[in-house]
C-alpha cells in the first residue's frame, strides 16, 4: 500500500526534557495505524508536530510525496490533515452547526451546512441533530461533533486522540464501526491510545513510544497484549499485591441519595444507593459527566444532601459539612488537583492546612500552627515519595502526578475511617499510579472503606472487591468484580441495570 | 404631563447609557469584563465637548470622542490582554484615570458653550401628529444609537465574525485550540466598546445637558454595565433596559420640577435604588446567558 | 519577540519591586505631563513628594497633615484588601463612610450637650455600625440572589451621597446655623471632638484605630484560620468549598469588616479634621483607597506605606496647586496612573519574560 505521510526523525526537545527523539515511522493509505505509549512518552507532542501546532526542532514529514511542514492547525486542515482532540474544543452554549462552522477552513452558508451535518452523520451512523446546544449534549454526542467537524473537510488522514476515554463500550462498538467504514473509503487513521486490546481489534499497525523514542512499530494482531504492555512501559513495576481478610461492619451507606444539578450542564444525581463496609473497596465505573463530581461532592459534604440520605457508621451526616465529617473520619479526594483538591498558588503547607487543620491539630485556638503544618507537609511528601524542593513549593509548580501523590497522601495519612476518591490516577504515570492504588489498598487492608471513582477500567477491576456504575446520575447495584466481564459492565455503563440483574438470577 | 414631550425626552435621556451599554455587551460577549465604562464615558463627554468647541462641529466632536475613548479603552486592554492584569482592578483604574484625566482636560471648558447637533426632521415620517415629535425630530446619534443595536444584532447572529467573537467569549482555551486569535479579537471588541462609551459620554456632555461640568456621567457608566445583565447579553434586552432606565430618569426629573411632595434626594437617588432592584430581579431568576470566559485572563501556554 | 513564561510561583522579590517601580514610572510618565502643561517637571515632583515634608516654611503645616490624610485611607484599604483578597469586590466603601459619618454623627447630636466621656466612643460604635449596615445591603443581596456586589455596592455610593445631602440641608442641620446646611460644629463640642492626641502630629483616634487595624489585620491574614479561609476562598473558591469553608459566611465576614472599618472612618473624619456633616465633607477617600490597597499589593505593612505614600499626593498635590498653579485634577490622574502602572508591572510577579526568536529556539 502507498504511503500517506512518512515521518522521519521528528526531535522536540523542552527545557529538561526531551519530548520526542528521533521518531520516525509511515502511515498508510487507507490504514489505521496506533501510536501507543503511557502517558508522557510524548504521543501528544508528535502529534501537536503533525497537527502544525507545535514546530519540530529536527526531523521532516513528507505527505504523499511533497514536503509537509504545518506552521498551524489552518496550514494542516489544508493539507487534510484533521484532528479530534481528547479535551474537546467544543463551546457549550453554541449549537452544533456554530460548532462545526468554527473547525471549518470555509464553511458553507448556515442552510447548507444543517443539510450537510445530517447527511454525513446519516453515512456513517452518527446521529446528530445540528440545532441541539453542545453543551446538552453527552460526551459521546460531543464527539460526534468533532468526528463530524473533521469529516466534512473530507481529511486525508485523521488524528484521533484517546477518542474512547469519554465512551461506554456499546458507543466505542459503533464508533469503530465508523472508523472501519473511513478505513474501507481509503482514509487513513492515526489512532492515538493505551488500550491494548482495543488496538488490537482496530488497528493495522502500532507505533510504540517510550520515553519519546519509537522502540519498535508492529502489527498488533501477530501480538499479545502483553507483549505489547513490555514493548510500551520497557520495565515491570509493582502490581498492587492480592488482599484477602474479611468485611467489616457497614461504615458508609447512602440511601436513594438525590441531589439537582450543582449548575446548567452539571448532572443530577436519581436515587444513588450504595454501601461500603470496612476493609473494602467499591469501585464506581461510568462515563465522563455521568455525576462522578457530584457525587463526590455530595459524599464530602461539599453539596448538603437531603435528612435521611447519607449515613456514616450509621448516623445521619447528611446535613453535616466537610468539616464536621473530616472530624467523624469521612474523608475525601477530588478529581481536579488544581482548584479543587488543592489551591494552585499556596504553598504544599498551606495546602495540608486545607484539610488536615482540625484532624492533624493544626489550628489553636483560630490561630495556625505554621510550624507543625509545616511537618504534617513534610511527612505527606516525605511518605508518599512527592518530588518537590520543600513543602513551601507552590502547588501549580508540582507536575500531575507529585500533585497527585500529595492530595491523596495527605488524606490517607489522616488515617481516615472512610474515603471516597474520585480518577486517584488520572494523567500520572505508571509506577506513580501504582504507588497510588497500592496506597489504597493498604488503607482498606487497615479497617476504611474506600469508594475509588474512576473512568480507567481496568484500575477498577485491579483494586475493587464490588462494582458500580453511574449512569446520568443513577447508580447501578454494585456487584463482585469477580462475577463481571466486559459485557456485563458495558451494560452497567449504559444504564441497563434490571436486565443485568435479571440475567444474573436466571 | 404631555406625553408626546415625555418620549422624546426619554428617548435623548436613554441615548448615552444605550450607546456605552451595546458597547460593553460586545466586550463582555467577547469574554472580557471592563469595568471602566465610566471612564471612558467621561472622557468621550470631554473629548467630544472640547472637540466640537474647537471645530464648531457637533460631527467632529462626537468622532473624536470615539476615537479618544477607545484609544483610552486600548490601555485597559493592553493591561488585561498582554499583561494579564486583574479585568476587575484594571476597570477600576481606568475609571479613576478618566475622571482625572477628563478633569484635567476640562477645566477650561467649564461654562462654555459647545454647537449641539440639530435636529433632524426625517421627511414624511417627522410629519405625522404625535409619532412624528415623539420619534421623528430627533439628532442624528438617536438615530445612530438604534442602528448600533440593529447592527450588533445581526453582526452577532449572522456573520462569521460575531460567531467567532461569541466563541472566544465563551471559551478562550477551545477558540485557541481552533487556532482563533483570542487576544486580538478582544482588543477589537475593547477599542469597539471603548469608542461606544465615548459617543455615550459625549451624548451627555453636548446634548443632553449640553455644557461640561466635572464628573458630569454621574454614574451612567455603571449603569451601562448593570444594563448589560439585565439585558441578559442580548442586543435588544439592552435597548429596553437603556429605555426603561431613560423612562426612570425621565420621570423623576418631571416630578422634582413640578414640587411633588417627595423629598428632592429620594427622587434622585431613585435612578439607583431601580437599578439595584433591576439587578437583584434578574440574579434572583437566575443569570442566564453570561458569557463562559467572562472575566478570566488567557494566556495561552502551549 | 517576547514571550512571557508562567512562574512556577510568585516571585518574593518582584512583589516587592513592582510598586517601587509603578512610583518611579509615574514620576517619569507623571513629569512629563507636567511638562506638557507647561510647568516645570522636576520642580513638580519634588513638590509633591518632597517639599510636604521637607520644605522649610510648609512642611510645619503639611507634616501634621500626612498622618490626617493617611488615617482614613489606610483604615479603609485594610478593609477593602480583605475583601479583594477572598474575590469580593466592595468598591462602594465611600458610600459606607459616608453612612458611618452620618450615623456616628447623628447618634452624637441626638445626646447634644452632653458631656458624657461614652459619648464619643458611642459615636464611634455607631459609625462602625452604619458602615456595617450599609455594606450588609450588598452581602445581603449576592448571598441570597447572587447578585453583582460591584454594581450593588457603588449604586449605593449615589444613593448614601444622596442621604448625606438630605441630613445635612434637612434632619441634622445646625438649628444654629441660621439656615445654611452642614450640621453642628463638633469642634466647638469638646466631648466628641477628635482631636489630635499629640499636638502638631495630625495623631487622632482614627489614626490610632488605623494602626490598630494594620496589626490586626496582619494578624488575621497570616496567622488566624479565618484569614487562611479568606485567602483560600480567593485563590480557589472550589477548594475553599471542599476544606469547609461557607461562600456566605466570607462574604458577610469580608464586607461587613470592610464596612465597618470604612464608617469607623468616617465617623472620625466627620468629629476630627472634617468637623461637621456638610454635603461634601467626603473626599473620595472611599475610591482613593481602592488604590491604596493595591499599592500596598493587599498586604497590611504594604496598605500601611501605601496608605502614607498616597497621603503624601494629597498633600504633595495641593502645595503644587498653590505655588506652581497646577490643576487639582492633575493629582487625581496622577492617582490612577499609579495603579495603573502597578497592575502593568505587577506580570513580572506572576511571569517571566522571554526573548525568544519564535518556536524555533
Amino acid at each position: 500500500m502507498a504511503t500517506l505521510l512518512s515521518i522521519r526523525g521528528l526531535t522536540k526537545a523542552y527545557p529538561g526534557v526531551v519530548a520526542n527523539d528521533d521518531v520516525s515511522f509511515d502511515i498508510d493509505k487507507g490504514e489505521i495505524h496506533a501510536l501507543l505509549g503511557e502517558n508522557g512518552a510524548g504521543k501528544s507532542t508528535l502529534v501537536k508536530m503533525i497537527f502544525g501546532l507545535v514546530k519540530p526542532d529536527a526531523g521532516e514529514m513528507v505527505l504523499d510525496g511533497a514536503a509537509y511542514t504545518p506552521g498551524k492547525p489552518s496550514d494542516a486542515r489544508r493539507a487534510g490533515v484533521a484532528m479530534v482532540f481528547q479535551h474537546f474544543s467544543l463551546f457549550e452554549a453554541l449549537d452544533v452547526a456554530e460548532n462545526v462552522a468554527l473547525g471549518m477552513e470555509n464553511p458553507p452558508k448556515p442552510r447548507d451546512l444543517a443539510r450537510q451535518i445530517r447527511e454525513v452523520s446519516e453515512t456513517y451512523g452518527l446521529p446528530l441533530d445540528p440545532t441541539r446546544t453542545v453543551g446538552t449534549l453527552s460526551a459521546g454526542e460531543r464527539q460526534r461533533v468533532e468526528i463530524i467537524r473533521c469529516l466534512l473537510q473530507n481529511p486525508r488522514l485523521l488524528i484521533m486522540d484517546e477518542p474512547t476515554s469519554v465512551l461506554t463500550p456499546q458507543e466505542v462498538e459503533i464508533l469503530f464501526k465508523t472508523l472501519n467504514k473511513l478505513r474501507a473509503e481509503g482514509t487513513s487513521i492515526l489512532y492515538i491510545s493505551h488500550k491494548l486490546e482495543e488496538i488490537r481489534a482496530l488497528c493495522d499497525t502500532a507505533s510504540i513510544l517510550r520515553r519519546g523514542k519509537n522502540v519498535a512499530t508492529i502489527v498488533p494482531r501477530d501480538v499479545t497484549a502483553r507483549q505489547m504492555a513490555e514493548l510500551m512501559v520497557g520495565a515491570s513495576f509493582d502490581t498492587p499485591a492480592a488482599r484477602a481478610g474479611e468485611k467489616g461492619e457497614v461504615l458508609l451507606r447512602t440511601d436513594k441519595l438525590s441531589l439537582p444539578a450543582p449548575g446548567a450542564f452539571g448532572t443530577p444525581l436519581r436515587e444513588a444507593s450504595l454501601e461500603v463496609r470496612a476493609g473494602e473497596v467499591l469501585g464506581i465505573g461510568g462515563v465522563a459527566g455521568n455525576g462522578q463530581d457530584e457525587l463526590l461532592m455530595a459524599l464530602s459534604g461539599e453539596r448538603l444532601a437531603p435528612a435521611g440520605s447519607i449515613f456514616f457508621k450509621g448516623r445521619d451526616v447528611s446535613r453535616t459539612g466537610p468539616i464536621g465529617r473530616r472530624d467523624a473520619g469521612l474523608l475525601s479526594g477530588p478529581e481536579e488537583r488544581l482548584g479543587h483538591a488543592a489551591a494552585p498558588n499556596m504553598s504544599l503547607t498551606e495546602n495540608a492546612v486545607l484539610t488536615g487543620a482540625r484532624r492533624e491539630g493544626l489550628v489553636r485556638g483560630g490561630f495556625i500552627d505554621w510550624g507543625k503544618s509545616k511537618g504534617f507537609a513534610e511527612k505527606v511528601i516525605e511518605r508518599f515519595d512527592v518530588r518537590t524542593p520543600g513543602p513551601g513549593t507552590a502547588a501549580r509548580a508540582l507536575s500531575g502526578g507529585n500533585l497527585q501523590k500529595f492530595v491523596v497522601g495527605r488524606e490517607i495519612l489522616q488515617n481516615p475511617d472512610v474515603f471516597i476518591v474520585n480518577q486517584p490516577t488520572w494523567g500520572v504515570d505508571a509506577a506513580a499510579a501504582a504507588a497510588i492504588r497500592q496506597a489504597l489498598l493498604d488503607l482498606a487492608a487497615q479497617g476504611a472503606a474506600i469508594v475509588v471513582i474512576s473512568q480507567d477500567l481496568d484500575e477498577l477491576m485491579e483494586i475493587s472487591d464490588r462494582f458500580a456504575a453511574l449512569n446520568e446520575g443513577r447508580l447501578s447495584p454494585a456487584r463482585a468484580v469477580s462475577e463481571l466481564d466486559i459485557e456485563k459492565i458495558g451494560l452497567m455503563m449504559g444504564g441497563a441495570h434490571d436486565m443485568e440483574v435479571a440475567h444474573v438470577d436466571s | 404631563m404631555d406625553p408626546v414631550l415625555l418620549v422624546a425626552s426619554i428617548m435623548v435621556s436613554a441615548t448615552p447609557i444605550l450607546l456605552a451599554a451595546i458597547g460593553e455587551m460586545v466586550v463582555e460577549k467577547a469574554g472580557v469584563l471592563n469595568l471602566g465604562v465610566e471612564g471612558m464615558m467621561i472622557t468621550g463627554a470631554v473629548i467630544g465637548f472640547a472637540a466640537a468647541v474647537g471645530t464648531g462641529s457637533p460631527v467632529l466632536g462626537f468622532a473624536a470622542a470615539a476615537l479618544g475613548a477607545a484609544v483610552l479603552s486600548l490601555t485597559f486592554g493592553f493591561l488585561t490582554q498582554y499583561l494579564l492584569s486583574n479585568q476587575v482592578a484594571t476597570g477600576l483604574g481606568l475609571t479613576l484615570v478618566g475622571l482625572g484625566l477628563s478633569a484635567l482636560v476640562g477645566a477650561g471648558f467649564e461654562g462654555v458653550r459647545a454647537p449641539g447637533p440639530g435636529k433632524l426632521w426625517i421627511p414624511g415620517l417627522a410629519e405625522i401628529p404625535v409619532i412624528g415629535p415623539m420619534f421623528f425630530r430627533h439628532d442624528f446619534m438617536v438615530y445612530v444609537s438604534l442602528l448600533l443595536v440593529a447592527g450588533v444584532w445581526a453582526f452577532l447572529k449572522f456573520t462569521r465574525a460575531g460567531l467567532i467573537l461569541r466563541a472566544v467569549g465563551e471559551d478562550h482555551e477551545s477558540a485557541h485550540a481552533l487556532g482563533y486569535k483570542v487576544v486580538r479579537v478582544r482588543m477589537a471588541a475593547i477599542f469597539f466598546g471603548g469608542a461606544c462609551a465615548g459617543l455615550g459620554g459625549a451624548y451627555v456632555s453636548l446634548v443632553r445637558v449640553p455644557q461640561w461640568t466635572e464628573g458630569m456621567t454621574a454614574g451612567a457608566g455603571w449603569i451601562a454595565l448593570a444594563i448589560v445583565v439585565f439585558a441578559s447579553w442580548r442586543p435588544f434586552g439592552v435597548l429596553i433596559g437603556a429605555y426603561l432606565f431613560g423612562g426612570v430618569t425621565v420621570l423623576q426629573l418631571n416630578l422634582q420640577a413640578a414640587g411633588a411632595n417627595v423629598p428632592v434626594e429620594l427622587l434622585s437617588m431613585s435612578p439607583y435604588l431601580i437599578t439595584i432592584l433591576v439587578l437583584v430581579v434578574i440574579s434572583a431568576r437566575g443569570v442566564h446567558g453570561a458569557p463562559g470566559s467572562l472575566g478570566r485572563s488567557f494566556h495561552a501556554s502551549a | 519577540m517576547i514571550r512571557l513564561e508562567k512562574r512556577p510561583q510568585p516571585s518574593r522579590l518582584w512583589t516587592i519591586v513592582t510598586p517601587l517601580l509603578a512610583v518611579v514610572l509615574t514620576m517619569v510618565v507623571g513629569g512629563i505631563m507636567f511638562a506638557l502643561l507647561g510647568k516645570p517637571p522636576l520642580e513638580a515632583i519634588r513638590t509633591i513628594f518632597w517639599d510636604p515634608l521637607f520644605h522649610p516654611q510648609f512642611a510645619g503645616y503639611s507634616r501634621p497633615q500626612l498622618l490626617v490624610k493617611a488615617g482614613p485611607l489606610i483604615l479603609i484599604a485594610i478593609g477593602l484588601s480583605i475583601g479583594f483578597k477572598a474575590g469580593i469586590w466592595n468598591i462602594g466603601a465611600e458610600g459606607q463612610y459616608i453612612m458611618g459619618a452620618v450615623c456616628g454623627a447623628a447618634v452624637g447630636l441626638a445626646f447634644y450637650p452632653s458631656e458624657s466621656v461614652l459619648l464619643f466612643p458611642l459615636m464611634v460604635v455607631a459609625g462602625a455600625l452604619g458602615g456595617w449596615a450599609w455594606a450588609m445591603i450588598p452581602a445581603v443581596l449576592k448571598t441570597r440572589f447572587g447578585t453583582n456586589e460591584i454594581l450593588v455596592s457603588l449604586m449605593l455610593v449615589y444613593v448614601a451621597e444622596n442621604i448625606l445631602a438630605s441630613a445635612s440641608a434637612g434632619w441634622l442641620r445646625s438649628p444654629e446655623g441660621m439656615g445654611f446646611p452642614g450640621s453642628r460644629n463638633f469642634k466647638q463640642w469638646p466631648a466628641v471632638f477628635n482631636d489630635e492626641l499629640v499636638a502638631n502630629t495630625g495623631m487622632h483616634w482614627g489614626v490610632v484605630a488605623a494602626f490598630i487595624a494594620v496589626i490586626g489585620a496582619y494578624a488575621l491574614m497570616a496567622r488566624h484560620i479565618q484569614g487562611f479561609n479568606i485567602r483560600l476562598t480567593g485563590e480557589a473558591p472550589r477548594a475553599a468549598r471542599f476544606s469547609g469553608v461557607s461562600p456566605v459566611r466570607i462574604v458577610f465576614l469580608c464586607l461587613g469588616i470592610s464596612g465597618a472599618l470604612a464608617g469607623m472612618a468616617g465617623l472620625f473624619e466627620v468629629t476630627g479634621p472634617a468637623g461637621q456633616i456638610t454635603i461634601d465633607f467626603n473626599s473620595g477617600y472611599g475610591f482613593t483607597a481602592i488604590i491604596v490597597a493595591f499599592l500596598g499589593r493587599l498586604h497590611p505593612v504594604g496598605i500601611l506605606l501605601a496608605g502614607l505614600l498616597m497621603a503624601l499626593t494629597y498633600i504633595g498635590g495641593e502645595l503644587a496647586q498653590l505655588m506652581l498653579g497646577l490643576p487639582g485634577a492633575s493629582i487625581q490622574l496622577f492617582q490612577g496612573m499609579l495603579l495603573f502602572f502597578l497592575l502593568a508591572t505587577d506580570v513580572f510577579t506572576n511571569y517571566r519574560i522571554r526573548f525568544a526568536k519564535g518556536e524555533l529556539a
